[in-house]
């Protein structure tokens, strides 16, 4: 399909691409906001919930926090490789970055089939119920992140599409922020 | 297809050119011809559960005897279709889609695929919702507003596969309008035609870019909650459930914080549409551009903060429920305004009373009745007495009614040329409109008597309840079923004039109104890639009678 005349204008100056991800993130931020907002006033007016965060493994979501940034920095290092019209080395950094989010959600698979086990299942109390949405939608979203980064590295391997190396960077920088939110609400405060 | 690819028109089949088509006036019309089939659903239920007010316990034609359950039913599913697949996808994804390529001058949406995604994932939630009638135990019957305990508990609302089918519905219709909404806001931020600077750009297009601003706002909130009421219904969890540990309150914040928003989220695009038929039939100039662009734009910050006046009885914080009338009562302010500058707007024009004309001054009457009785309902004092009863009900309907369908009417009839390259029938669309405005105001005038004599909105059948069966209510009623019978019938008389106007009606020139307003300068109807020549702007949208000129009108892309 050709692209109509009208993806091409730039009446703001900014692309039309990073314009509409700036808005996928502002309702992204307004779902999430609106789930962190729910569990914070519930954790507020339940003083119980923090023995029952105590359970949580504050060292496997340290680690896994460690690797999220981390997977972020390939993502800056690909856009970089991007603006320098290197589609090769950008794509070989996204693979890098899906990597990253392999490993969280490997790590997160491990530390929530211990908790079950343990019988701190969705169903135990509301706090851990907040604590298997809200990570697990977070979880969706570094999946999802991760396929979407994929297709985009297989197109800038033959260097096409490169703009959109920074656009999945700048998704992926907000699935960080999420998290830097979720892990001291989950597992820090206790 | 290859051997077609040099002239891809005309060559594509059915299946590709209407139904699978990237183009932006195709999508809209996708979204127009589902809409109207919903309104007819949406039409019929009504007239069954007012059947039941009207003659409890007879049988009504063409539905049979109404149970206590398939009322629920029926006026959960009216409600909900009639905001979720009716307003929504008319007044916002149907106009928006036709109208802001064409009236900022250029080809298409910016992302063509995503908005037939939009579509179809819109599609998808309709039948999902149509389907849920069929399932075991039946649709959902709790309400429009889903409340728990008695949507998240089985054992409670008796229709589990309706209730999560009904949650999966009302949320893969959010992704549908994010999708389509970041589709707007991009394509008008970004895809301008030269010349068009921010105040040039014509009101209807602006109020529906504000009014997609406020959805994705407010709505993440509820996408968040109908994740929560998921897990309650389907994985036990009791993030609502008071009995362990839970809150349902929480679901009514989270539901009306989208909810109230959502009233205005309809009302600008129907504001819009009435602005651009009041400019063009009164030949005038919109008074006050700015006025009404900055008092849209404090409608919708103001309606962040009114969302408890939902919830007055719900056992909120008295201190919370006084500030949430003081801001309630504030926003009739910008909403007023912008009633008192279109009326400035047609004081002194030469007001010519074409169909779309009266569609949208009868917007204005009726929208002020809606408006002025919801100050009763926004104080909260007042408000704990009218609470649930059919005051509220009526007080919305003149509100709802009045957007959703009498904007999308105005909408409808004045674009119609344009659409579809053919003009309709005045005089047919003069009675339609008539028969529907009578039997609105005899529809709903009566319910607010019966409202304040206490008549509770949630009551099956009024025999049970000696204090309500009385005979004077037992007539406002039977006047209220009778007018809303007729409505739909008058609806008939639409369908007729539609379907005769799009095979025979006269053809329509580019500009049969005589409008300044860009989608005016292309074809009737426009072809793929709307304009032979993409325009240039030269001037605001409301040039009419500028001094000097032998025309009464001055098109934005004519060169001085």
């Amino acid at each position: 399909m050709q692209k109509p005349i009208a993806t091409t204008r730039s009446a703001t100056g900014i692309p039309t691409g990073k314009l509409a991800i700036w808005w996928v993130l502002a309702s992204e931020i307004v779902i999430f906001g609106g789930l962190l907002v729910s569990y914070i006033m519930n954790r507020l007016g339940h003083g119980e919930w923090g023995d029952y965060a105590a359970h949580t493994n504050t060292m496997a979501g340290a680690v896994n926090t460690f690797v999220l940034l981390t997977s972020s920095l390939s993502a800056v290092l690909a856009h970089k490789a991007a603006d320098q019209k290197d589609g090769v080395k950008a794509a070989r950094l996204l693979r890098l970055t899906a990597l990253g989010a392999a490993v969280f959600l490997v790590i997160k698979s491990f530390e929530w089939t211990h908790e079950i086990r343990a019988g701190y299942t969705i169903t135990k109390n509301g706090f851990w119920a907040f604590y298997y949405t809200a990570a697990g939608l977070h979880g969706l979203h570094v999946l999802a992140g991760a396929v979407i980064m994929l297709i985009i590295a297989a197109d800038a391997a033959k260097n096409r599409e490169l703009q959109r190396v920074e656009l999945i960077g700048l998704y992926w920088h907000f699935v960080d922020v999420v998290w830097i939110f979720l892990f001291p609400l989950l597992y820090i405060a206790k | 297809m290859s051997e077609h690819a040099s002239d891809h028109h005309g060559s594509e089949g059915f299946f590709k050119k209407y139904l699978w088509s990237t183009d932006h006036k195709i999508i809209a019309m996708q979204y127009l011809f589902t809409g109207m089939f919903m309104a007819l659903i949406g039409g019929f239920l009504a007239y069954a559960f007012r059947m039941q007010h009207a003659f409890p316990g007879a049988s009504v034609p063409g539905f049979g005897t109404v149970s206590p359950g398939q009322y629920n039913m029926l006026v959960t599913s009216h409600g909900t279709i009639m905001v979720f697949w009716v307003a929504m996808p008319v007044l916002i994804a149907a106009f928006g889609n036709y109208l802001i390529p064409l009236m900022i001058g250029c080809d298409d949406m910016v992302f063509p695929r995503l908005n037939r995604l939009s579509y179809q994932v819109f599609l998808l939630s309709a039948l999902i919702l149509l389907v849920s009638f069929v399932v075991p135990g039946g649709a959902f019957g709790g309400a429009w507003t889903s409340y728990p305990p008695l949507s998240s508990r089985a054992e409670y609302n008796l229709s589990p596969a309706g209730a999560s089918l009904w949650l999966l519905a009302v949320a893969l219709e959010f992704v549908a309008f994010l999708m389509g909404g970041i589709n707007f806001i991009t394509t008008v931020m970004n895809s301008r035609a030269p010349g068009m600077s921010a105040f040039r750009i014509p009101m209807v297009i602006w109020m529906i870019v504000i009014a997609t601003v406020l959805f994705m706002g407010s709505v993440g909130p509820l996408v968040a909650g109908a994740v929560l009421l998921f897990c309650d219904q389907l994985l036990g969890t009791a993030f609502y459930d008071p009995t362990r540990g839970g809150d349902p309150i929480l679901w009514q914040h989270l539901f009306w914080f989208f909810g109230h928003p959502e009233v205005y989220v309809v009302l600008l695009p129907a504001m819009g549409i009435v602005a651009e038929v009041m400019t063009v039939f009164a030949r005038k100039k919109l008074f006050a551009y700015k006025t009404v662009l900055y008092t849209a734009l404090g409608t919708a910050v103001v309606s962040f903060f009114v969302w408890a006046h939902h919830q007055f009885v719900a056992g909120i914080d008295p201190r919370m429920a006084n500030i949430f009338s003081a801001a309630t009562l504030i926003i009739s302010v910008p909403v007023a305004e912008m009633i008192f500058v279109y009326i400035a707007t047609l004081y002194g024009g030469s007001i010519r009373l074409k169909t779309p004309m009266l569609w949208a001054l009868a917007f204005m009457a009726e929208f002020l009745i809606g408006g002025c009785t919801g100050i009763y309902l926004g104080s909260s004092g007042s408000d704990l007495h009218l609470h649930d009863t059919y005051f509220v009900l009526a007080h919305f309907h003149f509100t709802f009614f009045p957007i959703a369908i009498i904007g999308a009417f105005a909408g409808i009839t004045h674009w119609f040329p344009k659409m579809f390259g053919r003009m309709m029938d005045e005089r047919l669309g003069k009675i339609h409109f008539w028969g529907t405005i009578i039997t609105f105001n005899t529809t709903f005038l009566p319910l607010f008597i019966t409202g304040l004599a206490g008549d509770h909105r949630r009551i099956y059948s009024h025999i049970n309840f000696p204090d309500l069966a009385r005979a004077e209510l037992q007539q406002l009623r039977m006047v209220a079923t009778i007018s809303v019978v007729v409505m739909l019938a008058f609806q008939l008389v639409f369908l007729f004039n539609f379907y005769m106007s799009l095979r025979r009606g006269p053809k329509a020139e580019a500009n049969p109104w005589n409008a300044n307003t860009l989608e005016w300068a292309a074809p009737s109807p426009p072809p793929h890639g709307n304009f032979a020549e993409l325009p240039t702007v030269y001037r605001g949208p409301y040039e009419y009678g500028a001094p000097g000129r032998e025309e009464d009108f001055w098109p934005q892309n004519v060169p001085s």
